[in-house]
């Protein structure tokens, strides 16, 4: 069924086809409309919603509701995803899954909320404290904001942590007419629980796929957001401490061969554009209106995973490119982070637009 | 009456491994655990049934010490996680347990709205006027005038009364009790444990270490002493919210049972099907 849809309702039939059925937010533009529409759909599929009083409750309440078993998400904007960044950390810490989708704005405070960005991506990555990898997601149509939210949620489950769906307002509030998927794959763990006298929470496997417990079926789990022992239980011994921290940092680490999403097309080309969310679809119009008028190939990458950073794909994709081009909606976030994986090899220039307004193809081109 | 040596109340500890606990010598903390603890075996309520809930504090470490589903979540918000945590599986008993730092300064956003949603919830606030864990500094229940870490020259603030604000938010029971009045403090729990609904146990608690030295109150002993001779029963007072240096213990609301919120939440589904 073709359906005309916004990148925002999308996003939210995509959550419940993967299995939400849980959310707590807080009303932010240009986010709301997630939350509308699971205040509509959840309870129709046995879910639930809850309005919290802020986002600070809404992440906590979204770790409870995850503890407890149930798949769950958020939506926010800027300033509503600074205030959640405590509980992001928790998240981390206890292993909690969930999705947390930040429709971005521009900022800082208040910014610009009816405006468009890709201002959080650096915010997306280093907002909570302490030492940890992330997992982020931007998608750059309605169907992608569909497709990559169904993958942040089976992500999110498969390695126990929580996983950023950036969004920018122009996707977000974008409308296309689509056709979903009425099914869609769902990520389930492998291995049965052990018996509750043998079970721990956090163990040594390096693989993170077991089936978990959660509360309320008699497996005593403890969860804390201080370091703690496989038991759940916290502890300051300096080797338990590190092996915390490196089991965090290893779940994305000897994930990398299939945690990057790169769309790619004529990388052969002198120039090659590197994009994401809606500056893509700046990118990939330039592409075309400059290969019509001159007959050159443009070569264009379009991450749509941009945290963990693919540095060893961006390598191979773009180490014959004459010159990458890294056009953004901010002030050269993501840009810094190619420019020091692949500047040994071709030189990088920055395009950047960040007042509010949609990057245009003509800027690009302008630089190619 | 349950025995220190009973099988079932030790079983509800981690014996095993996390004695000795972290509380100082002579803490109201280790008090109001245990007579929690004697509150859900006189309740039947059982490990597996149960999840206990708290933020970051010295109170907020009793999860830590025990034998069922436990959450020890961030500074402040053991209120939003308990809701999550009831919300998905409200067959679960929940119970919260915090500081007057940690349910009333930087969660008291979330306390009044949780005891405005209604969610059966029951929270126990261990009162002990001050933030314990970070060192004594003056919290939001600490008296004006009052000597603490970061009120050298007595604190210019005025005070939260628990109870009553907990009343006004829309808790369906609210009760004080302390540390001394210990079978006192057990028959407040049972009653907050048994109600439908958000309900608040206030207990006013002893730290020697910090507050009992800053307002030379004394050592824990003199702590209790201290506890017994201001508290007085609800029963011998008209105005039970207008006592000045005094603690009012006992039940100061209990209203009528209305419809938990989870149970709202289940008529919403239903009503989301016919539409
Ligand atoms: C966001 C945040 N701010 C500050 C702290 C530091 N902190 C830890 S415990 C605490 C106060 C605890 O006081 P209270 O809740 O009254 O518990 P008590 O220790 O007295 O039992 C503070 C401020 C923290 N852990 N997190
Ligand atoms: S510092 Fe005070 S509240 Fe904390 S454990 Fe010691 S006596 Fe108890």
């Amino acid at each position: 069924m073709k359906q005309l849809l916004s990148g925002n309702e999308a996003c939210a039939i995509g959550a419940i086809r993967a299995g939400v059925r849980f959310f707590a937010g807080y009303p932010i533009t240009p986010s709301t409309e997630i939350a509308e529409y699971l205040a509509r759909e959840l309870p129709r599929v046995g879910g639930t919603f809850i309005q919290m009083e802020d986002e600070i409750g809404s992440i906590c309440c979204m770790n409870g509701a995850t503890a407890a078993g149930v798949k769950a998400m958020t939506a926010t904007s800027g300033p509503g995803f600074s205030l959640m960044q405590e509980g992001i950390g928790y998240s981390i810490m206890a292993e909690l899954p969930c999705i947390i989708v930040n429709v971005m704005r521009g900022g800082p405070a208040t910014g610009t909320p009816t405006r468009t960005s890709q201002a959080d991506v650096m915010q997306a990555r280093y907002g909570t404290h302490g030492d940890h990898p992330i997992v982020a997601l931007c998608p750059w149509s309605v169907r992608e904001c569909f497709d990559l939210t169904v993958a942040a949620v089976n992500i999110s489950e498969r390695l126990r942590i929580p996983v950023i769906v950036l969004m920018d307002e122009i996707v977000g509030h974008m409308r296309e007419v689509v056709e979903l998927p009425t099914e869609v794959e769902i990520w389930r763990p492998a291995q049965p629980k052990p018996a509750p006298e043998d079970y721990y929470h956090y163990d040594d496997r390096n693989n993170y796929d077991a089936a978990i417990a959660s509360f309320g079926e008699g497996y005593r789990v403890h969860l804390t957001g201080l370091t703690h022992r496989k038991d759940g239980f916290p502890t300051d011994d300096p080797e338990i401490i590190k092996w915390n921290l490196d089991r965090l940092r290893n779940k994305i680490e000897q994930n990398r061969s299939w945690l990057w999403d790169i769309y790619y097309e004529d990388i052969g080309s002198e120039t090659v554009i590197v994009c994401y969310g809606s500056a893509a679809r700046a990118g990939m119009e330039a592409k075309r209106q400059f290969e019509l008028k001159t007959g050159q190939r443009v070569g264009i990458v379009r991450l749509r995973m941009v945290w963990p950073f693919p540095n060893e794909r961006l390598i191979a994709l773009l180490r014959s490119a004459r010159r990458v081009i890294v056009p953004e909606m901010n002030q050269g976030q993501l840009y810094r982070e190619i420019e020091r994986t692949v500047s040994l090899h071709v030189p990088v220039v920055s395009v950047q637009r960040y007042d509010g307004e949609m990057l245009t193809p003509e800027e690009i081109i302008s630089h190619l | 009456m349950i025995e220190l040596k009973d099988d079932r109340f030790l079983n509800y500890f981690r014996l095993d491994e996390r004695f000795p606990h972290i509380l100082c010598p002579g803490c109201g903390i280790g008090t109001t655990m245990a007579t929690m603890v004697r509150a859900f075996l006189e309740l039947g309520i059982k490990q597996d049934e149960l999840c206990v809930v708290s933020g970051i504090g010295c109170s907020s470490r009793v999860p830590g010490y025990l034998d069922c589903d436990t959450f020890h979540t961030l500074h402040g918000r053991a209120l939003p996680a308990a809701t999550g945590v009831k919300l998905a599986k409200p067959e679960l008993k929940v119970v919260v347990i915090g500081g007057d730092g940690d349910i009333m300064a930087i969660g008291g956003n979330h306390f009044i709205h949780a005891a405005r949603r209604n969610l059966d919830l029951t929270v126990i606030v261990v009162n002990n006027f001050t933030y314990a864990m970070t060192g004594g500094q003056y919290s939001p229940t600490t008296p004006t005038h009052e000597r603490a870490a970061t009120a050298p020259f007595g604190n210019v603030e005025r005070s939260f009364d628990v109870c009553f604000l907990a009343r006004a938010a829309g808790a369906m029971f609210v009760a004080r009790s302390t540390t001394f009045h210990v079978a006192h403090l057990k028959k407040m729990l049972e009653l907050a444990l048994k109600k439908k609904g958000f309900s608040v146990v206030e207990v006013i608690s002893q730290c020697p270490t910090f507050y009992g030295r800053y307002q030379g109150i004394g050592d824990a002993v003199q702590m209790l002493e201290w506890l017994r001779a201001r508290s007085i029963d609800v029963s011998k007072v008209s105005d039970p919210w207008h006592q000045k240096d005094k603690f009012v213990i006992g039940v100061l609301h209990d209203q009528q049972e209305i419809e938990p919120y989870t149970q709202l939440y289940e008529e919403v589904r239903e009503r989301s099907r016919g539409k």
